[in-house]
């Protein structure tokens, strides 16, 4: 753990892999996944449902249940390999360290007790704080994430709120402890677009201002295009693509990536048919060997059945033996 | 623009009425109160024309009532007042057997593609139900019927034996596309009908509905929240916010031309692949809540241009340019 080459990174994690043993064999569902945020960055992970963003983020959180296991990769948060803490460190860092926010906010709060009990009893679980005290963090962290007479908010129960102030909620529990890492899990996906760009704002503005690193789970590239930093595309439990959203966005590299942006209805000419990628993605007991997408893509041969190697360009890395060529990306219309 | 008109609704309403309960009604009894009884008008006075070979494109946030008026425009509920016209005839003031008869030239797809499919019915009977109980195809036909269905919406023939949950979110769609093409519908209502599905698998279905457009002459009311695929599927687009069409224009008037205030912040509040840094500043507030209606326009508690005028009177709905209509004070003549 060379922690003086990743003392920029908040949170670095190296050929991860979590799978399920299954009467059906072993799916992978997390294989060989690698990617680093630094302070105060945006990591957007993008990817169909299926394609293993969401487990990923289980496993950097532990949150891992039989008969799903992490067999092998590195976690690094500040240098500190979660993988080798015991149960009761993790807990320490989960809440604290580290804050996950789900789709839905019903998954974070508890229906029966009021906003104010539930975040007195998160800043009490990780700070020897009075409850008096304890209180008035949770007030500022209401307001903080732009909630409307915080006060009298705190008094509310769930079900008071609606979607959006659910989720801004949940966002000020992520806030109460001043994580490190805050990882979102499609936090903004039930709601309106309207609400989506205040959420998208003033999560970006947070992370700026408090240097708190972001990893932003979402399947709609263009969340991640106007508010990430950098952007990992999964498939099949594996990273097809990774580099800064500019790059990837413009000039993609992989077939899957190129196929997502071509059928996005805005990249198309009204009235004429979308540029479709072909099939379904298989299930994880039915993926190919070699490389994921190799059933559904254009340009597959008969090498494609072996794993692509990782080929890099700065800090633009994907995976394929038949890149997109970069002149003719499939950026314009 | 001379198409003959399919559909027609004139100045529908819904309100959806939720009466008081029982201890209530006691408390307001003793105390001499009126009986008092929540409602939501979830529809106000909206009117839409629909003609054939059209798709229009119904856009909202959740709670502005595209569903509840893609619902009264299907006949699942009947207006509370209002006319609904279906070529040219007054729908409620037919025969219930009759209407029955006519609504079934409007069909509707659902969004979620799991809740909307029996799951104990093989797809066999899903799609092939409703033709045999409207007497228009023998039952000893339905095998081939729906097998020629199946195929017209991508799927293979054989798996008409098989449960609805041994298909994947993409098959579903298309399941339920078929059911609602096996009474050979003019008008199919689709109620955000790809907001569930993968990126990929949403253009497929997309492409699906401009191809059946073609083949089969059909006509669209497509609701959505998604801005991106309304732009992409449909000629004309009407947006709603609480209960009420704000603005409406040709797809393309209104993307290189919004005139509202509330559309205008919806269109920069869509995310877009175009890498640039958040630096819009969204709308403030939620929509409020349909119970606490408050008077004038419904947008003025987030309306950045908001005038007294605004509180006190509901804005007409006028044209501003040809064929584009806004309802704004901002166009009231001073």
């Amino acid at each position: 753990m060379s922690r003086e080459s990743s003392d920029q990174n908040v949170l670095t994690v190296e050929h991860l892999q979590m799978q399920f043993a299954t009467r059906h064999g072993v799916l992978k569902a997390v294989d060989d996944v690698s990617f680093s945020v630094r302070r105060g960055e945006i990591l957007g992970i993008v990817g169909e449902s299926g394609s293993g963003k969401s487990m990923t983020a289980y496993s950097i959180m532990r949150l891992v249940d039989a008969p799903g296991e992490i067999v092998g990769g590195q976690v690094l948060l500040n240098g500190q390999n979660l993988l080798d803490l015991t149960e009761e460190q993790m807990r320490r860092v989960r809440g604290k360290r580290i804050a996950m926010i789900f789709q839905d906010p019903m998954m974070t709060l508890n229906p029966v007790l009021r906003i104010d009990t539930q975040m007195i009893e998160a800043v009490r679980a990780h700070q020897s704080v009075g409850k008096a005290q304890a209180r008035v963090l949770a007030r500022d962290a209401l307001a903080r994430v732009g909630m409307s007479a915080p006060d009298e908010r705190l008094l509310a129960y769930p079900h008071q709120l609606s979607g959006g102030m659910r989720q801004r909620v949940a966002i000020a529990i992520a806030l109460l402890n001043q994580p490190e890492l805050i990882i979102c899990d499609e936090p903004t996906t039930a709601l309106d677009v309207t609400i989506q760009g205040q959420i998208l704002q003033e999560m970006q503005m947070l992370c700026r201002e408090s240097g708190t690193a972001l990893v932003w789970i979402t399947h709609d590239l263009a969340v991640v295009a106007g508010f990430a930093d950098k952007v990992c595309v999964m498939y099949g439990g594996k990273v097809v693509e990774s580099g800064d959203v500019q790059q990837v966005l413009e000039q993609p590299r992989h077939p899957y990536t190129g196929g997502l942006i071509a059928s996005s209805p805005s990249r198309n000419k009204r009235g004429q048919p979308l540029r479709q990628i072909a099939g379904a993605m298989p299930s994880l007991a039915e993926l190919p060997s070699g490389c994921p997408f190799r059933t559904r893509c254009p340009h597959a041969t008969a090498i494609c059945a072996t794993m692509p190697p990782v080929d890099v360009q700065g800090r633009h890395m994907w995976r394929c033996f038949h890149p997109l060529q970069q002149t003719t990306g499939v950026t314009h219309g | 623009m001379d198409k003959p008109l399919l559909l027609e609704l004139r100045e529908v309403s819904k309100r959806f009425a939720q009466p008081a309960d029982v201890v209530d009604r006691f408390v307001r009894r003793l105390r001499r109160q009126a009986q008092a009884t929540k409602a939501v008008l979830a529809v106000d006075r909206v009117s839409l024309s629909i003609r054939r070979g059209e798709v229009v494109g119904l856009v909202g946030e959740s709670g502005s009532g595209k569903s509840t008026l893609g619902r009264i425009a299907a006949g699942l509920h009947v207006p509370s007042s209002g006319i609904r016209r279906w070529k040219g005839e007054d729908l409620d003031r037919m025969h219930a057997a009759e209407r029955r008869r006519k609504q079934l030239g409007i069909q509707m797809i659902f969004q979620d593609p799991y809740a909307s499919l029996n799951p104990r019915l093989r797809v066999r009977d899903i799609v092939g139900e409703a033709p045999v109980a409207h007497r228009m195809i023998e039952t000893t036909r339905q095998t081939e019927f729906v097998a020629d269905l199946l195929q017209r919406v991508g799927l293979d023939a054989h798996l008409a034996q098989r449960f609805p949950h041994q298909f994947s979110g993409g098959q579903r769609a298309r399941i339920g596309i078929a059911r609602a093409l096996a009474v050979q519908p003019e008008l199919l209502i689709c109620d955000e009908a790809v907001a569930a599905l993968d990126v990929s698998i949403q253009a497929q279905v997309l492409n699906l509905f401009m191809q059946l457009r073609d083949e089969l002459q059909l006509t669209y009311l497509f609701i959505s929240h998604d801005l991106g695929v309304v732009q992409h599927i449909a000629d004309r687009v009407l947006v709603m916010y609480l209960g009420r069409i704000v603005e409406s224009a040709s797809t393309e008037e209104l993307f290189a031309r919004p005139h509202h205030p509330y559309t205008i912040a919806l269109l920069a509040a869509a995310p877009t692949l175009d890498v640039k840094k958040i630096d819009f500043h969204p709308l403030r507030g939620e929509m409020p809540s349909p119970l606490q209606m408050s008077a004038g326009c419904g947008f003025h508690p987030r309306c950045p241009h908001a005038m007294p005028v605004c509180r006190e009177r509901v804005p007409d709905f006028k044209e501003i340019a040809p064929g584009h209509f806004s309802a704004c004070h901002l166009d009231d003549p001073r």
